[in-house]
């Protein structure tokens, strides 16, 4: 009884392992992509209206992530990005300033601005929607980003690339950013493009 | 009487004084009161543009005091001054020259950290002399600005006060120098 107890306990905790190490394994399958920060395809934009009239198109130079995509098990994919904040770029010296200081993004408190996602669901047509949580100016609220599979294939150097496109839709107030633009612009579309290559 | 002498000052340098003056505090106060604008505010971009173009005004100021300095005999300091008054009264004017300089080009490189040049009276443009100053650069470069003004204004004050004290306390000429034809 004794003997046969240890036994049981024993392949109890090996297939469990064995169960784990199967976990890890089909975990492998997911390929992990790194975004393609080096050859520059890749961008965060944003755009804002300014008074109603116009749309301001600005940027954020610096940032790194990467992201997971399994083609069996499209559910389980992942996207990390990480921005340097002091790199947004609206071409235009003051104004960038002006976007660095405590009025906007504070870069000097929070020099960092992240993106997890927690859900991925994507359709047949390619359109998928990404949950995530979004830091931006020290807060971090959940955001439904808007994406599209662009497209996936070998490149001509001998890597796999798979690139993206997604959209959201941010209120400033969200973020803690209080400064007044006026009604027109109380909220911003963040529009990112991503390529991965497969790591 | 254009030209200084040893004893007084000329019309120019005289002209060149107040005008300075005039143009640093003006310039120090819309530089405070514009940089805390509302978006909505109808001077919102007027102000920024004329200070710019004050700003590069006082700038030739400077150089041409300079040099109409370097060409002009030194009014010698009153007698009745004591050494370490005249000592300091000449080390504030040098530094008033320096902190006038490096707030100037602060304020070109605050302005010129993308490569856009800046419009002078919309006469011209004094080009950018950098293609892109980092970011921190950027904005350590907009502080300084700020300190260094705020220095020269508080120095400015001591500058007001002691001729003042000349004037009223020790009734010297000292301030009557700077403005009697």
């Amino acid at each position: 009884m004794k003997t046969f107890l240890k036994t049981t306990v024993k392949n109890t905790l090996l297939s469990a392992s064995l169960a784990t190490a199967l976990l890890a394994t089909s975990g492998l399958f997911a390929a992990e992509y790194a975004i393609d920060k080096k050859g520059q395809h890749a961008s965060i934009q944003f755009k804002i209206s300014h008074l109603g009239y116009s749309w301001m198109v600005g940027r954020f130079n610096d940032f790194d992530g990467s992201f997971s995509y399994d083609e069996k098990d499209k559910a389980a994919s992942k996207v990390n990005v990480i921005v340097n904040t002091k790199s947004v770029d609206s071409n235009h010296a003051e104004r960038d300033k002006h976007l660095r200081s405590d009025d906007f993004l504070d870069v000097e408190k929070f020099p960092q601005a992240k993106f997890e996602s927690t859900k991925y669901t994507e359709g047949k047509d390619g359109k998928a929607t990404l949950i995530g949580n979004l830091t931006l100016h020290g807060v971090t609220k959940e955001v439904i980003v808007a994406v599209s599979q662009v497209g996936a294939g070998k490149d001509p150097w001998g890597g796999f690339r798979r690139g993206f496109e997604g959209t959201t839709r941010i209120a400033l107030k969200d973020f803690g950013i209080t400064k007044n633009l006026g009604p027109a612009s109380a909220e911003l579309d963040l529009i990112f493009n991503f390529e991965g290559v497969k790591k | 009487m254009l030209k200084n002498t040893t004893v007084a000052f000329g019309l120019i340098s005289k002209t060149l004084h107040w005008s300075m003056a005039v143009i640093l505090v003006g310039l120090f106060a819309v530089g405070l009161y514009m940089t805390d604008l509302d978006y909505y505010d109808a001077l919102y971009h007027t102000l920024p543009w004329w200070h710019k173009s004050f700003g590069l005004l006082v700038m030739a100021l400077l150089i041409i005091r300079y040099i109409w300095k370097r060409l002009n005999p030194e009014p010698q300091a009153l007698t009745s001054h004591k050494n370490w008054e005249v000592f300091l009264a000449q080390f504030i004017q040098k530094l008033f020259y320096v902190l006038i300089l490096l707030i100037g080009l602060s304020g070109y490189f605050i302005s010129t950290a993308k490569g856009k040049g800046i419009e002078f009276f919309g006469w011209f443009e004094v080009p950018a002399i950098t293609q892109a100053i980092e970011e921190e650069r950027a904005d350590l470069v907009g502080e300084i600005h700020q300190v260094l003004a705020i220095t020269l204004i508080v120095l400015a004050v001591l500058h007001a006060a002691a001729a003042l004290k000349h004037h009223f306390i020790d009734k010297d000429e000292t301030l009557n120098r700077m403005i009697n034809k």
